[in-house]
């Protein structure tokens, strides 16, 4: 194996497991930007790995063939704004502690998904393997550059959705008047209901937003990298991700880098293996590197992490 | 009147058993959306529990570790921050009582107990020490730290139990020395061969220690004092730094403690994890529906295990897939930190009483 070969492997498996801690890093953004926390990201993802197996299996049964595994990222989505909406009601609403909240989210995406599996699918944990997931396109021209060619332009699709994803985040939130009302909201509730921003609202969509994103990177999971959903499709991802959210800085560049970061440890843990040195290595230190190697990054170079000033308090008009 | 609802509306027990009713009658309509008989499933799992002795041993031995787990998510509340890192603490904890119980040997029988519970309390806070001191000197944020904690405790431990511990061809440790067993013989004799430990008692004293700790202590109050406001708290001459170290640790403690008392009185060896084991995530849960108060979470962690536990039964009993409960648990926590919900539906109850008294 040539280190050309190498370096462009490694770059490809980084984005194919970066891909799903993109999308739920971005929704935890919009979430958290807009002042409402989302530790129920990990559920959220649950909620649309289950969504997008359920929905590609019934429409490979139909016949709609290559374009099942798109009808499962569209169930997904919208998986992912019904399940999104009880955090929202109760947080937002019902002013719930936000984090129980999240918590409630997880409890129920790893039961009622697990429960509804096993009514579909005749008391079996898991969906049966899918037949139409995504596989991986090579863009015309750009894949031919050499090293990189392969690393970076042949790619599942949903990847090069994730990565136009994260600009058009970054665009949203910081370039239009919809992404400063969202953050005003999550920095100053009441000065900006004082200027007519309608805060309930503008969390809301915030929130939804967040299930929707969340959603799609679990399905992105079971689309690609698995191929069905059982109950470990989804296992801990939606933490990293959050991890990757608070790393970044809530900025939507940031946590690219970090949920990148994330998947190149991974990816080199899974690289380390196939030499022949690394048997010397206990396999347990591997699979550890890409949590220790953060500790210490945040540790080192980051240091105290600036939330959104008013994230996790509920919005009381009447403390204006 | 006012006071009447303030009774009412937060410091009775009235919020918490009306959303539990809600939480089963949530869990009833989705078993009969889904085709099955919802009472034929309740009934079933109150059997299971209440059925027979042995069952019932073994719904207490579920119980243990959540209320070890609750209590250490519940502490680090009280003093304002969010331990979400009792899963690694409570897996640390089983290593550590696993390394003590099985390669430390010739200690008199009560003496190598205590050490390897000790092992496994001290291993665990100092694993939350960690994420404490990291919050308190940098400016970590705790949860961020507490996840990537949990893993890599899952992998240590593999690593420990892999390299040091396991019997030859098998995925578990050898077992524990006799020494350093916490089970109680006798009562398990009792409850027909159910894995009875000495933890549950520990348990329940643990609990008792929190509420005399954090209420009645001078070192409590500091704590509190700094998670409910730390520039107040520092103004008023207390080291916040020092105060966020020692509360991760004793929160870890607790959780620590939780799984030693899985390996010394229950397993009696460790196995291989595949996965996290969850009982540090379901003690959020079981904070979160105790209010975060010791004696809270002593109910809740009896109602989480009971559930837990009596859920295998309904799918024997009435063939509903036992995720369920985890749906029921889930609507329990949901109506509990919803409480306007729940005020909402009783509403109509309070307006009927004062109008009665008006009569």
């Amino acid at each position: 194996m040539d280190w050309i070969t190498t370096i462009g492997q490694l770059i490809n498996t980084t984005l194919v497991f970066s891909t799903a801690l993109i999308f739920a890093a971005m929704g935890g953004i919009f979430s958290e930007r807009s002042g409402v926390v989302n530790i129920g990201i990990e559920g959220l993802m649950t909620f649309g790995a289950f969504a997008a197996g359920v929905a590609t299996y019934f429409a490979e049964q139909a016949g709609m063939g290559a374009a099942s595994p798109w009808i499962g990222m569209l169930a997904a989505l919208v998986m992912g704004i019904l399940a999104s909406l009880i955090h929202a009601v109760a947080s937002i609403t019902f002013k719930a502690d936000q984090v129980i909240s999240g918590v409630v989210i997880n409890f129920l995406a790893t039961g009622s998904t697990l429960y509804m599996v096993k009514l579909i699918f005749d008391g079996a944990g898991e969906t049966t393997l899918l037949k139409e997931s995504f596989s991986k396109w090579a863009i015309p021209w750009l894949s031919e550059i050499p090293i990189i060619g392969f690393g970076l332009f042949t790619n599942y699709p949903t990847t090069y959705v994730a990565i136009i994803l994260v600009f058009v985040s970054y665009f949203v939130l910081f370039k239009t008047t919809f992404g400063l009302r969202l953050r005003s909201v999550g920095e100053h509730p009441s000065a900006a209901d004082t200027v007519g921003i309608k805060v309930v609202r503008m969390r809301y969509i915030g929130v939804l937003i967040s299930g929707a994103l969340a959603a799609l990177g679990g399905a992105t999971i079971t689309l690609t990298t698995t191929s069905m959903f059982s109950h470990n499709t989804i296992s801990g991802q939606g933490f990293i991700a959050i991890a990757a959210m608070i790393f970044g800085k809530w900025n939507p560049l940031g946590a690219f880098g970090a949920a990148v970061f994330f998947g190149l440890s991974q990816a080199v843990g899974n690289y380390f293996q196939l030499f022949e040195w690394s048997k010397s290595i206990p396999q347990e230190f591997i699979y550890m590197l890409p949590y220790v190697l953060t500790i210490i990054v945040l540790v080192a170079a980051v240091g105290r992490s600036s939330a959104p000033s008013a994230l996790g308090e509920a919005y009381d008009p009447s403390k204006r | 009147m006012n006071k009447f609802f303030k009774i009412f509306s937060f410091n009775s027990l009235v919020v918490p058993l009306v959303a539990i009713l809600f939480g089963l009658i949530v869990g009833a309509i989705i078993m009969l959306i889904g085709g099955y008989n919802p009472l034929l499933a309740y009934s079933s799992l109150f059997s299971t529990v209440f059925g027979n002795l042995y069952d019932f041993g073994e719904a207490i031995r579920e119980i243990t570790p959540l209320i070890m787990t609750g209590l250490a998510v519940a502490f680090a509340f009280r003093t304002g921050l969010f331990n979400i890192g009792a899963e690694g603490q409570y897996i640390i904890g089983m290593t550590a009582a696993s390394v003590v119980g099985i390669k430390v040997t010739g200690l008199p029988i009560v003496v190598h107990a205590v050490v390897a519970i000790i092992a496994g309390g001290v291993a665990g806070g100092l694993w939350a020490g960690i994420t404490g001191y990291l919050k308190a000197k940098r400016g970590v944020n705790e949860v961020i730290i507490s996840i990537m904690l949990n893993w890599t405790a899952l992998y240590f431990s593999n690593y420990i139990v892999r390299n040091f511990l396991l019997i030859k061809g098998q995925q578990r440790s050898e077992d524990i020395q006799d020494t350093a067993s916490i089970s109680i013989g006798w009562l398990s004799t009792m409850f027909s061969d159910a894995r009875m430990h000495w933890g549950t008692l520990i348990a329940v004293l643990a609990a008792v220690f929190f509420y005399i700790f954090m209420w009645k202590s001078k070192q409590g109050y500091e704590l509190r004092a700094v998670g409910h406001n730390g520039d107040a708290a520092k103004y008023a001459g207390m080291n916040v730094k020092k105060n966020i170290i020692k509360a991760m640790f004793i929160s870890g403690v607790f959780a620590g403690l939780g799984g030693a008392f899985q390996v010394l009185g229950v397993f009696h060896n460790q196995a291989l994890f595949t996965g996290s084991p969850g009982v540090g995530f379901d003690g959020i849960a079981v904070a979160l529906i105790g209010m975060n108060h010791p004696f809270g979470i002593l109910l809740s962690a009896i109602l989480f295990g009971t559930l837990t536990y009596g859920s295998a039964g309904m799918s024997f009993g009435a063939d509903v897939p036992p995720e369920i409960i985890r749906i029921v648990i889930g609507s329990i926590i949901f109506f509990i930190a919803a409480q306007g919900i729940v005020r909402w539906v009783l509403k109509p109850f309070y307006l009927k009483r004062k109008k009665e008294k008006v009569l």
